[in-house]
This record gives C-alpha cells, sequence and structure tokens, in this order.
C-alpha cells in the first residue's frame, strides 16, 4: 500500500485533516468557535477510525469510530456549550500566547512530530509511519493548547484533543487489541465528566472559569 | 473460578460499591477496615501461587513484594483513616465519596502491579489518577480544587503520554505479535530483540516522561507536593506509598522491554539524569518549604529521584538497592504521614511554624515522628539506611562523580529533614487546639511501619530477599 492508492490516499487524508483541525483550534478566539472545532476534529477523527476499520478489515474500529463520534462529535460538544451557556461564559479565550506565536509554535511542534517519528520508525509500513506522526502531531498540539490558553474549557478541550491524537494513533497500527480502544473512549467520556463537576464547581466558588483565579490559593502563603 | 489475582483487583472495588451505599462514618470506616484487610489475605495468598501469567495479570518477583507493601499500607491508612477521619467534618455524601473512592484507588493499584498486559496496566495507572484527584479535591476549599486540578491536567497530560508510548510499542512489535497475546509484557520482553530498535527508544521516552509524571520525577513532579499537601491525611500516605511505586515498576517494565534489545540506546542515563536532578531539586525545595505536608511531598520527589538514579545505574545490585529503597520509602513515608496528620489535628494547623514539640505534649506520637523522620533523612539503622548507602556503593562503582553528587544532594536533603525534624518534635511545645493524646488506632499503624522498615532493615527474611534479588535480575 503506498501513494496513489485509495486506502492509503483516503487514510492520510483523514489523518491530515484532524492534524488541520489541531491547527484550527489553536487560531479561535471565541469559546464557542473552539468547541465546533473540537466537534469537527472528533468527526473527522470517527471518520478516519472507521476507514481505517474498512481497510484493515476490523471490526472493532468501527465500534472505536462510533464512540468517537457519539462522544466527541455530539456529547462532549453539547455538554461544554451548555456548561458555556449556564454560566454565561462566551467571551474570549484569553490566549497566554499570542494566536500568532501559537501557530508558529505549532508548525515547529507538527515539524518536530514528524522528525522524530519518521527516521524512529523506518522499518515498518509507510502508512503506520506517518499515521503515527500525524498522531503525534496531533497530540503536541493539543499540548500545546493546553499551555497557551487561560481559559479552562480551552484547557479541557486541548486535553481532548491530546486525547483524539491519541485514538489516531491506535487506529492506525493494524491489530491494535481492541480493549485498548474502548477504555481509551471510555475514559475520554471519564475525563470529560470530571472535568466537568470540577469546572462546575469552580464555577461555584469563584464565579469564573478562569485558571488565573486559582492561582493565588498557593496553599502555602508568600 | 477467577484466578486469586483477578479477586485481588475485583474485590476492592466490590467493596467501593458497599461503601457508596454506607452514610455512616463508623460503620464505613469499619467496612473499609475490613476490605482492606482482606485485601491483605488475598495479598498472602498471591504468595503460595506458582508464578506465570493468569490471562491479562501476571505474578512474578517484581510485583509480589510490592502488592503485599500496598495493601500493608493500604490496612494501616485505613485504621488510621478511622481514627482521624471523625476530625475531616465530612457530611454524608463526602464520607461515601471517600471510602467510594478509598478502595477504587486500591483496586487499582492491585491492577497497575499485578496486569501483564500494557493496556491494562495504562488503565489502571488512569483509574487510580480519577480516583485519587477525587480524593485530593474532596474538601473543596480553593487550596484543594487547585492541587486537584493540577494533579489531573499534569497527570492527563502524563498519561496521554504514556498511552502513545505503549501504542508505539505495539507498532514496533505488531508484525512479532499474535491478536493473542496483545500487549503482553513477557511476550514484548520476549521479541523485543527482533524489533526496530528506533521505534523501541522512541517509546521508551513517551513511556518514561509518561509514567515518569506520576512518579513525581523532576521536570513533570509539580502536581506532587500541593496533591499531598490538600485532602484529607491518609491521601498522602497511600499517594507516597503506592501511586508513586505502581508508576516506577511500570517504567521498570518499559525498561525491561526495551533493554532486552541489543542495539537500543542505553536508558540508563535518561533515568539518571531525571533521578539526579529530582534529587538535587527536592533537597533544596526542603529548605523553603513552610508547609508540613508539602515538605514531606517534596521528600517523596528526593527519594523516587534517588530510586530513579539507582535503576538507571542498572545491573543487579543497584536495581536490588533501588528496589529496596522504594519498599523502605513507602513503609517510612506513609508512617511520616500518619504522625504529621494527627499532629496537625492536634494543633490546628499544618504549617510547619505552628508545630512543635511534639516530644513533650504527646511523646508516644512525638518520639514515633522523630524517628520516622530519622529514618526517612536515611539515618541507621532502618532500611533506608542500608538501601542509600547501597546506591551510593553503585553509583561510586558505576561514575565517582555521579557518587559525589549524589552524596551532596543527600546531605543537603537530610539537613534539612533533621532540621525539620528538631523544629517539629523538640523545643518549645506550641499550644494544641485539640488536646489529648493520640489514641491507638494512630499510633499502632505509626509504630509498626517503623518495626517493619527496621526489621528489613537489619535482618530482611530471606524469602523475601531472594524475590527482590530475583525481580533486580529480571529488569536488569
Amino acid at each position: 500500500m503506498s501513494f496513489g492508492q485509495l486506502p492509503y490516499d483516503l487514510a492520510h487524508l483523514f489523518g491530515g485533516a484532524v492534524l488541520l483541525l489541531s491547527f484550527v483550534l489553536l487560531y479561535q478566539r471565541r469559546i464557542s468557535a473552539v468547541i465546533n472545532a473540537f466537534a469537527t476534529q472528533g468527526a473527522l477523527l470517527a471518520l478516519a477510525a472507521a476507514w481505517q476499520g474498512y481497510v484493515q478489515g476490523a471490526m472493532g474500529l468501527y465500534v472505536t469510530a462510533a464512540i468517537a463520534f457519539g462522544a466527541k462529535a455530539v456529547l462532549i460538544p453539547l455538554a461544554l456549550h451548555r456548561l458555556v451557556r449556564r454560566f454565561n461564559l462566551q467571551r474570549g479565550v484569553d490566549p497566554a500566547l499570542g494566536i500568532g506565536a501559537s501557530m508558529i509554535a505549532g508548525v515547529a511542534f507538527a515539524g518536530f512530530a514528524l522528525l522524530v517519528v519518521l527516521p524512529a520508525t523506518a522499518g515498518q509500513r509507510a502508512l503506520a509511519r506517518e499515521d503515527l506522526a500525524l498522531a503525534l502531531s496531533v497530540v503536541l498540539l493539543g499540548g500545546l493548547m493546553m499551555i497557551t490558553r487561560r481559559n479552562l474549557i480551552s484547557q479541557v478541550i486541548g486535553l481532548l484533543s491530546l486525547e483524539n491524537g491519541l485514538i489516531l494513533a491506535a487506529v492506525g497500527v493494524a491489530g491494535m487489541p481492541l480493549v485498548m480502544e474502548l477504555s481509551t473512549a471510555a475514559l475520554v467520556l471519564m475525563l470529560a465528566v470530571i472535568a466537568g463537576v470540577f469546572a462546575l464547581q469552580m464555577g461555584e466558588s469563584f464565579q469564573s472559569l478562569d485558571t488565573e483565579s486559582l492561582d493565588t490559593h498557593r496553599g502555602e502563603g508568600e | 473460578m477467577m484466578p486469586l489475582p483477578w479477586i485481588m483487583v475485583f474485590f476492592p472495588w466490590v467493596g467501593s460499591l458497599v461503601l457508596l451505599a454506607l452514610p455512616r462514618l463508623r460503620v464505613a470506616a469499619a467496612v473499609n477496615i475490613g476490605c482492606a484487610a482482606v485485601s491483605f489475605g488475598l495479598a498472602l495468598g498471591l504468595f503460595t501461587l506458582p508464578h506465570g501469567e493468569q490471562g491479562w495479570t501476571r505474578i512474578d518477583a517484581l510485583n509480589l513484594p510490592f502488592v503485599l507493601l500496598a495493601s500493608f499500607v493500604a490496612l494501616t491508612t485505613s485504621i488510621f483513616s478511622a481514627a482521624t477521619l471523625a476530625a475531616e467534618g465530612f457530611d454524608h455524601w463526602r464520607i461515601r465519596a471517600y471510602h467510594g473512592a478509598f478502595q477504587v484507588f486500591l483496586g487499582a493499584q492491585y491492577l497497575a502491579l499485578l496486569s501483564d498486559n500494557l493496556g491494562v496496566l495504562w488503565v489502571a495507572i488512569e483509574i487510580a489518577t480519577l480516583a485519587s484527584v477525587l480524593m485530593v479535591a474532596v474538601h473543596r476549599t480553593p487550596a484543594a480544587m487547585e492541587a486537584a486540578w493540577k494533579f489531573f491536567i499534569l497527570c492527563g497530560f502524563g498519561i496521554a503520554l504514556a498511552l502513545f508510548g505503549t501504542i508505539l510499542l505495539y507498532s514496533a512489535a505488531q508484525t512479532l505479535l499474535d491478536a493473542e497475546t496483545g500487549l503482553s509484557w513477557v511476550a514484548l520482553k520476549r521479541v523485543a530483540a527482533q524489533c526496530d530498535a528506533d521505534t523501541l527508544n522512541l517509546a521508551f521516552v513517551f513511556l518514561l516522561v509518561g509514567f515518569g509524571t506520576k512518579a513525581g520525577l523532576v521536570p513533570l513532579h509539580s502536581w506532587l507536593p500541593d496533591a499531598h499537601a490538600e485532602g484529607p491525611v491518609t491521601i498522602s500516605a497511600v499517594l507516597s506509598g503506592l501511586l508513586l511505586n505502581a508508576a516506577m515498576l511500570a517504567i521498570l517494565r518499559a525498561k525491561a522491554i526495551v533493554g532486552a534489545h541489543p542495539d537500543t540506546l542505553s536508558v540508563g542515563p535518561l533515568l539518571m539524569a531525571l533521578g539526579l536532578a529530582s534529587v538535587l531539586l527536592a533537597a533544596l525545595a526542603l529548605w523553603r518549604r513552610r508547609d508540613a505536608r508539602r515538605f514531606f511531598g517534596w521528600s517523596s520527589i528526593e527519594h523516587m529521584g534517588i530510586a530513579a538514579l539507582a535503576f538507571g545505574i542498572g545491573g543487579a545490585a543497584a536495581t536490588l538497592a533501588g528496589l529496596l529503597h522504594m519498599i523502605g520509602h513507602s513503609l517510612v513515608k506513609s508512617a511520616i504521614f500518619f504522625g504529621i496528620g494527627r499532629a496537625a489535628q492536634q494543633k490546628g494547623s499544618q504549617k510547619l511554624a505552628d508545630i512543635s514539640g511534639l516530644v513533650a505534649s504527646d511523646p508516644s506520637l512525638g518520639w514515633g515522628l522523630a524517628l520516622a523522620i530519622g529514618a526517612i533523612a536515611g539515618l541507621p539503622p532502618f532500611l533506608l539506611f542500608a538501601s542509600e548507602y547501597a546506591v551510593l556503593n553503585a553509583a561510586m562503582a558505576a561514575q565517582p562523580w555521579l557518587a559525589v553528587v549524589l552524596a551532596l544532594g543527600l546531605v543537603v536533603a537530610m539537613t534539612a529533614l533533621i532540621h525539620t525534624l528538631q523544629a517539629l518534635c523538640f523545643g518549645e511545645a506550641t499550644p494544641d487546639v485539640a488536646p489529648g493524646g493520640s489514641t491507638l488506632a494512630v499510633l499502632v499503624p505509626l509504630w509498626l511501619h517503623l518495626a517493619v522498615a527496621l526489621l528489613l532493615g537489619l535482618a530482611m527474611p530471606a524469602l523475601f530477599s531472594s524475590f527482590l534479588k530475583a525481580a533486580a535480575g529480571m529488569i536488569g
């Protein structure tokens, strides 16, 4: 399987699209737009997983795709939108690092991922290698988003987007045991639930979802 | 009939379901102790089984001592918890959540230690994280919320990287494994020599950073002191006593796989660098702490650093020293948290400045805490003295400069600990907010841990030491 063949090209297209959405996440300025971009990424991830299921003939990956779609394209975004409305948080994402600088850092991260993964996996199939490189880029961009956003919802979405990268890596490696994907998918739900609980509680105690309000509570006094 | 290791994992989880339904503090605490005692019995039972795999679990010389240790610390912690939880002022929802999360955490710990499948191992560490986040946040004060949030985000990030490492590991061995063995550690270790060396290297870096976050290694340590300082004090005891060990053993399992390939980059220097950085940073940070529980949280970073350094040096002697150090640290550090937790209740504050003269105000508690802090500082005759001495020896044999830097770190940390020991236990007694001595339920866990650490330091039972030697041989 190589360049110019449909299974390869489509797998690449979907993987690349997931990565593209990671960049889209980085330059959104409104919370609701960030959530929508995350939902799109979840849907694309589901497509990527389903396509891999078709190519590898692995039924389990369809389940992974369905879980990814249900949780990441529908349920989690809905829950986050609800959270934003309930606490009246329709405001900016409050980046700690400017949008332009974040994008440059993002490009650097993606380049870094390619440089690291491609030589290190030289012995494997081309598709698996490039899939891993794309996935690592998504993981790193998710991490970048967690670092460069002060807003709590954005940070949580950074973490969730990072998990998208993990699923992308897992579905790209043929024969990865299913137990893993299921547990990962279930985990994302749990993460979101707990994060939601946190967000709610912090909303109660601070009337704000800005992690900066936490920085004063060092617990140790100055 | 389910294999015994599976029962060991599922029993605490069934117990947690029961505990979620119990709103009364006394009843829940008693059931909690009962669950922990049964788990301890099961852990002893594991020693009668032949080594090998049972599906997704495995018992071998590496995990058996740590399972026994974990269930022992869990049992004493549940006893301590029963004695001190009333002072936390929980409503019935928190009593349910706390006890439920405690047993979920324990089951996940046993699963992490016993799992043979790396996917299961990862899920176990994940569950343990979620349960401990809940326990850290249970007070819902701003400081507790910040600690829990930091813990959650940093460890979420860390374990995500560990999962990426696991996927890479599988992708390296993909063509050599069948669907049945999947992510089995034994199978991976067996075929590692035929895998692609570069992929294994990359996988190890992710696994080290990922599980290293959970083990509290610098530079991904910053969740640890806060998580130890907030939440009920029992959490600090099980975080230091169990969670850090499980993460460190995961790193060791990864090291064994990567080490089975002759051409992989040598993983030793990576572990040594993280370990040494942890020891040095923690040794300096200890001098600047004002909060007693954060102080001992930093001390945990130092000790995990020493263990990581020992594993980085490698070889049977250094690895054995590292394993002994982890065991000694778990025993003594949880004893310290029992002592400091009770002292903080008596004095109504966990600031170092507010706790003083414990030996005068409550001698049995004060002396126990003094001995425990001395033991954690590496003073003889406790186990940590023997293990630190062995680590120093191994460092001297490997790289003399390494031994010098390590010794410097150890001395700086030791003086900070002795300084704190004097301030906490001797000197002018500060007034008690809640006067009255400590009950047996506080003193027995504290002194029992000290006695075991003393016994292991002076005369390690032959069975135990033969297990640890075999384990050190397995990791290499």
